[in-house]
């Protein structure tokens, strides 16, 4: 399988056969076009964090003035939008990452990607941890403004933060492949974000805290696979903060099956398997494509 | 350029069925190594169904086709190994720089790294590109955009590379300067080019012409011996009154003649020689000659009954289309 050297001067390439190294190397630039990607697009950075900020600084000070007197002890209303905002905003970018092939679809360099000799799990692996990194860095422009809400910039809260910021936003890009796989056009899949991540932001406790919510909207919370991802994020603001244990109960209570607090370990172990369940189907669906 | 005797590309009975359209109706050929094969018919013809099936980007319905040595749908790796890919529609990253997309096939491809840089200046230098490596691609012309897909093709050294329509919707000079790269591809790289077009004069750069029409080969051979096949000249003539010109040319030389494009049209064999003929025997005044050997457009008329512009006028607009779309 030489590919001769028939010219002086002519540099001859012989494409390797399959190897751990080679798959990595086509993670690794899948990865790294998604950065270049995010690097040059300014709009989007900008596009998709207008709406965290607005929802942080108008919804949240406008809501603040009716729910301050509440059950919230001192806590500024904002305080407890700002987790929630976060996991908006990687939710958001992650989706628009894994939006991304169905541009690349229509737009034919998806084409040049399955016609090389890698698998499909290196271009999925690939661009999920892409959409990972890319949401992570958006949440980071989030994080900045922590001092605004009266959030510290604790060093073990921000590793925290970004630990699970990324954990939410590759399992999301993940759902988002697999639904991008097989979709032909940018307006469907569009579409259907809206319908799926619309309700699962509003049933994720990201807007109002998960206490006391009629039994119906309390199962619908917990049945939400992104409540995980949200409520981790939430327990790590608040151990950094200095508020009454009242405010806790009411604001940060944690979720429930039955008597059980689920443990914030577990709720990570549980984003994490939907992350790498959602990464097998997102695998499947493009072997599909063929 | 190669001593293997394997065939670089081996069809036999390949189908393909997009639900009731039979695309491609079991086509058989095999293309030699180092040689340029040119896959010739009108839109809708099949063309691109049967390099996408060479290409294992689809599955044949039935039959079988091996690249490289390998089979299609088996071996779809070693075949993805051993080919580059030219598409008919372009595939680049428009938001990446020129050299960021060769980087990006070259670590797809698992290009050595210490040959990628190379290899990289080398393929653009041949394209005339690499004084433009770091402009974005959407910045580019059509013509560079196919220029840089070319290289990029070629950037893995495959052992066949696939053309589809490379120069479609270009002006002639960068059609030109495509097929002087081409034509240096077969001194400097030990390779086989697969490529299919419908211009008729590009056949001609061809060692070999399968022409395919409604998903069937009608003729596979080297362009002058498809041109021997037809055999006549043609000869195109202005006389003062055609209507007599083309009853003399039957009574007196037992010639078919008829009125094309406005004037009168036939084909006679060494029409050359012919000529003084004519002016002898004829018994209308001629006021023009003009006479051409067989062109593929006549193969083409000869084998499949209609020229080929006939052919495109139902699909002619998705031509014009795509032509547009490429700029
Ligand atoms: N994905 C598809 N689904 C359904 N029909 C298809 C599909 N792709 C091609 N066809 C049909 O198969 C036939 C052959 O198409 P193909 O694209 O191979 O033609 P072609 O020779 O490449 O023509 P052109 O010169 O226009 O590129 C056409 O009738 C076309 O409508
Ligand atoms: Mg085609």
């Amino acid at each position: 399988m030489t590919t001769g050297i028939t010219a002086p001067g002519v540099v001859g390439v012989r494409v390797p056969g399959r190897s751990v190294r080679h798959d990595i190397r086509a993670i690794k630039i899948v990865l790294h076009r998604e950065m270049l990607r995010f690097v040059n697009d300014r709009t989007r950075m900008v596009s998709t964090l207008v709406q965290p900020v607005l929802w942080l600084f108008v919804m949240g000070t406008g809501l603040s003035t009716l729910v301050s007197r509440g059950p919230s002890q001192g806590v500024d209303f904002r305080t407890f939008m700002y987790p929630g905002v976060i996991a908006m905003t990687v939710i958001t970018t992650a989706m628009f990452s894994a939006g991304s092939i169905v541009w690349d679809r229509e737009f034919g360099f998806l084409r040049e990607m399955l016609v090389a000799p890698v698998g499909r799990a290196s271009i999925v692996i690939g661009k999920c941890l892409g959409g990972g990194i890319v949401a992570t860095a958006q949440g980071i422009i989030i994080l900045a403004l922590a001092g605004l809400v009266h959030v510290p910039y604790s060093p073990t809260l921000i590793i925290t933060l970004l630990g699970e910021m990324f954990l939410a936003s590759f399992a999301i890009t993940a759902f988002g492949v697999s639904l991008a796989a097989r979709m032909k056009n940018m307006q469907t899949f569009f579409g259907i974000m809206q319908m799926a991540i619309m309700p699962m932001i509003f049933l994720s406790g990201a807007m109002f805290p998960l206490s006391n919510l009629p039994a119906w909207l309390s199962f619908l919370t917990k049945i939400n696979p992104l409540t995980y991802a949200v409520d981790p994020m939430r327990h790590a603001v608040f151990t950094h903060l200095d508020v009454s244990p009242q405010a806790v109960e009411a604001l940060n209570p944690g979720v429930h099956w039955y008597a059980w607090h689920v443990p914030v370990a577990a709720e990570l172990g549980i984003v994490a398997l939907m992350g790498i369940a959602l990464l097998g189907v997102a695998i499947a669906q493009f072997r599909r494509t063929d | 350029m190669t001593t293997s005797e394997e065939p670089a590309v081996a069809v036999r009975g390949l189908k393909k069925n997009y639900g009731d359209v039979e695309a491609v109706k079991g086509i058989d050929f095999e293309v030699r190594p180092g040689e340029v094969f040119g896959f010739l018919g009108p839109n809708g013809a099949g063309k691109t169904t049967t390099i996408s099936m060479l290409c294992t980007l689809s599955r044949p319905t039935g039959g079988s086709a091996s690249v490289a040595g390998h089979d299609v749908v088996k071996e779809r790796d070693e075949v993805r190994r051993n080919i580059g890919l030219v598409f008919q529609d372009p595939t680049l990253d428009g938001y990446l720089s020129a050299e960021q997309n060769l980087r990006f096939h070259a670590e797809l491809y698992g290009v050595p790294k210490e040959v990628v840089g190379e290899r990289i200046r080398q393929v653009m230098e041949m394209v005339a590109l690499w004084d433009r490596k770091d402009a974005k691609v959407m910045t580019f012309s059509g013509g560079m955009k196919r220029r840089l897909e070319i290289a990029r093709g070629l950037l893995h050294s495959p052992r066949v590379l696939f053309l589809d329509e490379p120069t479609v919707g270009l002006d002639p000079q960068t059609r030109s300067a495509i097929w002087g790269y081409i034509n240096k591809l077969r001194h400097t790289e030990d390779i086989t080019i697969f490529m299919t077009t419908h211009y008729m004069d590009e056949a001609e750069y061809c060692d070999r012409i399968a022409i395919i029409d409604h998903g069937e080969i009608v003729v596979i051979d080297s362009p002058e011996a498809l041109k021997a096949s037809v055999g006549k000249d043609r000869v195109q003539i202005q006389t003062a009154d055609d209507q007599t010109a083309i009853t003399a040319l039957a009574e007196r030389f037992g010639l078919d003649a008829a009125v094309r494009e406005g004037v009168v049209t036939f084909a006679v064999a060494s029409g050359e020689e012919f000529v003084p003929r004519l002016f002898a025997d004829l018994g209308v005044p001629i006021r023009s000659v003009h006479v051409s050997r067989p062109s593929l457009d006549d193969v083409f008329m000869n084998y499949t009954g209609s020229t080929i512009r006939d052919a495109e006028g139902e699909s002619g607009a998705s031509a014009w289309m795509r032509a547009r779309a490429r700029r």
